[in-house]
């Protein structure tokens, strides 16, 4: 494996909810710049691994975490902190969440919160975040509206925007546009081609095509294990292991 | 057959014994501000109450330095308990002694306020019949409305925006203070509201702490009485009903201007709600 | 050379991290000394109550104190048991009249009436909880008592009084809380019910309001506490004699009209009893608190 490719990686993570075991011995290397999905059954452990890569498990009562996971080589359960953690590995959540105040108000979030004051600053922030989250042309009237007035779909673009304008160099994606239209999700797919140009992407989703169209590889999680990882076109052509076949030919999950 | 009358019996009753209680509500109301209304004068809102004077302006004036001094001891500590509470406590047995103090708090009675009010502000601390120990008192006495009524608030502040805040890298208290706080800013004002309601309502505890004196207040160690006591004081007295009845109609005033502040407050909670769902 | 300049600039920054830490830790703390107020609160209460109060119970002796039926303070002869009856009487007569009163609206509201009366009655009930309690006693005191005094002589200062104005003042309690739990009924229970067969006022008697006991019972045990703690309006109406009540146009006292009544004037052992007073008005409430908590926490456990 080419490990200067490599963002993250973990080794031998398992997470424990109370006594249930959610993620047994995941050991995997995401690599810069691309797109990496999840797929799996609801309940496998997915998401879950997912929040395990910015600590928002840390949210949860109750977590018991061992093993390792490195960010650019440091493991950031021992050598990172928190805030430094998160502003470098962004997450899109599954519903959109805005907050409720301005659009403008929304995406100076972060900068602000990271100590940034200049008005000016912030003014170009703003409009590279909306333009990189393709949402600038929509709403750069009304910059000063509430947020939650926007559609779905635009509120989780808002959503994406608000992430890039801390800069981060990881996005996270848990099921992204489960809540949204088909056109809305459509959009959404085109920004992430665009954006893994820049940033490395790793996001979660139940939707097969999605998975097909957007990434470049794929991680199949059953039970909290990842049964196959691999190429994107590999794993949905030519699957190894007879589990990952049954899944995406849709004989369960 | 049978069933059928007795239905339409208890209908009758139930219908007929909702509308006893909404009558006895306009009872009252309709009583007391048709007898009192004619009192009611410039000169009697505007003058203090010294010999042939018979004006409340002393009364009012005490009622509103009650509410700003134990508001602005009550409100910080009330909301910050409910910010532990909400955000930063794990079950466990602190927790639960708070809960329980919160609990019983809620459930003493006025007068036995008046009384610990009196043993310790008043005699114990050496503060006399003064806005200090009245103020004390009262601000304990309106803690738990503070504390449950901006816990609902904070709770009812959707997860996603605090996931939000802490995954742009926001620490907890960055987020508590620039999303959680802002959000629930209505629901704190609903408390605030309330509390100000019992506190022009209360008597019991006030004859005891703050005391009856009828002049003007100067000073924060001055004894004082306010709106709902001046009532209490005239009514006991019997000497003037007139002067009574038109203070109970300023307190009725009073009261359902703040309900109706309260309410209007709580519908726009609602309408917060509901806009945050999506 | 480069590792050298990072690990700088990474104690740097680490620096003010461990500063932002330690802030943050500090105002949590903070946040939990102000959970503690109310703690120390309930402490200091309890404390000064109950040591305040009780050496009078010792010098009177507990069994004549609890159960003497005469209060003369001038012969130095303290019994509270007038008051405790009283009391007792008082908070029972509110209940029941109260309860059957609250129930019944709370089931119009939640069941019969068209929404736009619903919009008139729970602004209406608001105010009633909004009122003064002193504003009841006022109108207890010209209004009830009068009317008692016409039908019954005596006065009209009275249990009957007090009994009445405290059920008003306890309806907004019993109302709210009862008309809550009627609506979060299961729509599958009521729809069950009269699918069979059963009337609407047959389901709401036999389903509904079983379904929704324990909120009802939660209205009725909080409307008792009210009941029991309330001073000034029952001062007003209830004559205060301290003497053991015999019918309902008997003059009657409370514990807490016991209180406040004679505190400015008191002095030496009197005011003691007064004290030792609120020390049982103190218990029969935390009993009720008891009662409370074990309703609330078995309703929990069901609905798990």
């Amino acid at each position: 494996m080419k490990s200067d490719l490599q963002k993250i990686h973990t080794q031998n993570l398992d997470l424990f909810y109370g006594d249930t075991q959610a993620l047994k011995d995941v050991s995997i290397s995401l690599e810069e710049k691309k797109v990496t999905a999840f797929i799996g059954p609801s309940g496998c452990g997915k998401s879950t691994f997912l929040k395990t890569l910015n600590r928002m498990n840390d949210l949860v009562d109750n977590v018991k975490i061992s093993g390792k996971v490195f960010l650019d080589n440091l493991n950031i359960y021992e050598k990172y902190d928190i805030v430094e953690l998160r502003k470098r590995v962004g997450m899109v959540f599954q519903k959109p969440n805005p907050f409720p105040m301005s659009i403008y108000d929304n995406i100076a979030y972060g900068p602000r919160v990271h100590g940034i004051k200049s008005k000016s600053i912030l003014n170009e922030i703003v409009e590279k975040s909306l333009k990189n989250a393709a949402l600038w042309d929509e709403v750069k009237d009304r910059l000063k509206q509430n947020a939650l007035g926007l559609s779905g779909g635009q509120q989780q673009r808002l959503c994406i925007a608000r992430v890039l304008a801390v800069e981060p160099e990881v996005v996270l994606m848990d099921e992204p546009t489960s809540a949204l239209d088909p056109l809305s999700t459509l959009k959404i797919e085109d920004l992430i081609n665009e954006l893994k140009k820049n940033y490395t992407i790793i996001i979660v989703t139940h939707n097969m095509q999605q998975a097909g169209r957007i990434s470049d590889k794929t991680a199949f999680f059953l039970l909290g294990e990842i049964v196959e990882y691999g190429s994107t076109d590999k794993i949905f052509s030519v699957p190894e292991d007879k589990r990952t076949e049954d899944y995406i030919t849709g004989r369960f999950g | 057959m049978s069933t059928r009358i007795k239905d339409r019996l208890l209908y009758i009753i139930i219908c007929a014994i909702s509308f006893i209680t909404l009558g006895i509500l306009v009872w009252i109301m309709a009583y007391i501000i048709t007898k009192g209304l004619p009192y009611i004068s410039w000169e009697f809102l505007t003058t203090d109450y010294r010999g042939d004077r018979e004006g409340i302006l002393p009364s009012i004036v005490t009622t509103l330095y009650l509410i700003i001094i134990s508001l602005s001891i009550s409100t910080p500590i009330g909301i910050g308990t409910a910010i532990y509470l909400v955000e930063y406590s794990k079950p466990g047995k602190t927790i639960d002694v708070i809960r329980f103090a919160i609990v019983t708090l809620a459930g003493i009675p006025s007068i036995i306020y008046g009384l610990f009010g009196y043993m310790f502000f008043v005699i114990a601390l050496n503060y006399g019949n003064s806005f200090l120990a009245g103020g004390m008192t009262i601000s304990i006495m309106v803690l738990p409305t503070i504390i449950r009524t901006t816990e609902e608030a904070l709770k009812a502040v959707p997860k996603s925006f605090r996931e939000g805040s802490l995954a742009l890298g926001a620490t907890k208290l960055t987020t508590i203070i620039k999303i959680v706080l802002p959000s629930a800013i209505p629901g704190i004002l609903a408390a605030i509201i309330l509390s100000i309601g019992r506190i022009v309502g209360e008597t019991a505890v006030l004859i005891f702490t703050l005391g009856t004196a009828t002049g003007f207040p100067t000073s924060i160690m001055d004894s004082a009485r306010t709106l709902s006591v001046h009532l209490y004081m005239l009514a006991k007295e019997g000497l003037s009903f007139e002067q009574a009845f038109a203070t109970a109609t300023v307190l009725l005033i009073i009261t359902a201007f703040i309900n109706f502040i309260s309410s209007k407050i709580a519908l726009n909670i609602k309408r917060f709600a509901m806009g945050s769902k999506n | 050379m480069q590792l050298n300049i990072t690990k700088d600039m990474l104690n740097k920054k680490n620096l003010k991290k461990i500063g932002k830490k330690v802030f943050e830790k500090i105002v949590e703390n903070i946040f939990l000394l102000f959970a503690c107020i109310s703690v120390i609160c309930v402490a200091l209460i309890i404390f000064y109550i109950f040591t305040k109060g009780s050496p009078a119970i010792f010098k009177i002796g507990l069994g004549h104190f609890l159960f003497g039926t005469k209060w003369a303070p001038t012969q130095g002869i303290y019994g509270i048991l007038p008051m405790i009856v009283g009391s007792i009487y008082g908070t029972i007569g509110a209940v029941i009249v109260g309860t059957t009163i609250g129930l019944f609206t709370a089931i119009f509201m939640a069941e019969i009436s068209p929404p736009w009366m619903v919009k008139i009655f729970r602004p209406a009930i608001q105010l009633l909880a909004g009122i003064p309690s002193v504003i009841y006693g006022f109108f207890g005191l010209l209004v009830i008592v009068p009317i008692i005094h016409k039908f019954y002589g005596g006065g009209g200062n009275s249990l009957l009084a007090v009994i009445i104005i405290l059920s008003i003042m306890i309806l907004p309690t019993l109302i709210s809380i009862s008309e809550i739990s009627l609506r979060s009924v299961p729509k599958e229970y009521k729809e069950g019910s009269l699918a069979l067969g059963a009337t609407h006022i047959q389901t709401i008697f036999k389903v509904m309001i079983p379904a929704a006991k324990s909120g009802i019972l939660t209205s009725i045990v909080l409307a008792a506490g009210r009941a029991m703690g309330e001073t000034m309006a029952v001062i007003l109406v209830a004559g205060n004699s301290p003497i053991m009540p015999t019918s309902l146009i008997s003059r009657v006292r409370t514990l807490t009209a016991n209180v406040a009544f004679e505190m400015s004037y008191a002095s030496g052992l009197h005011r003691e009893a007064l004290f030792a007073t609120g020390v049982v008005l103190f218990i029969f409430i935390m009993i009720l608190n008891i009662v409370l908590n074990f309703i609330i926490k078995k309703a929990g456990a069901s609905v798990k």
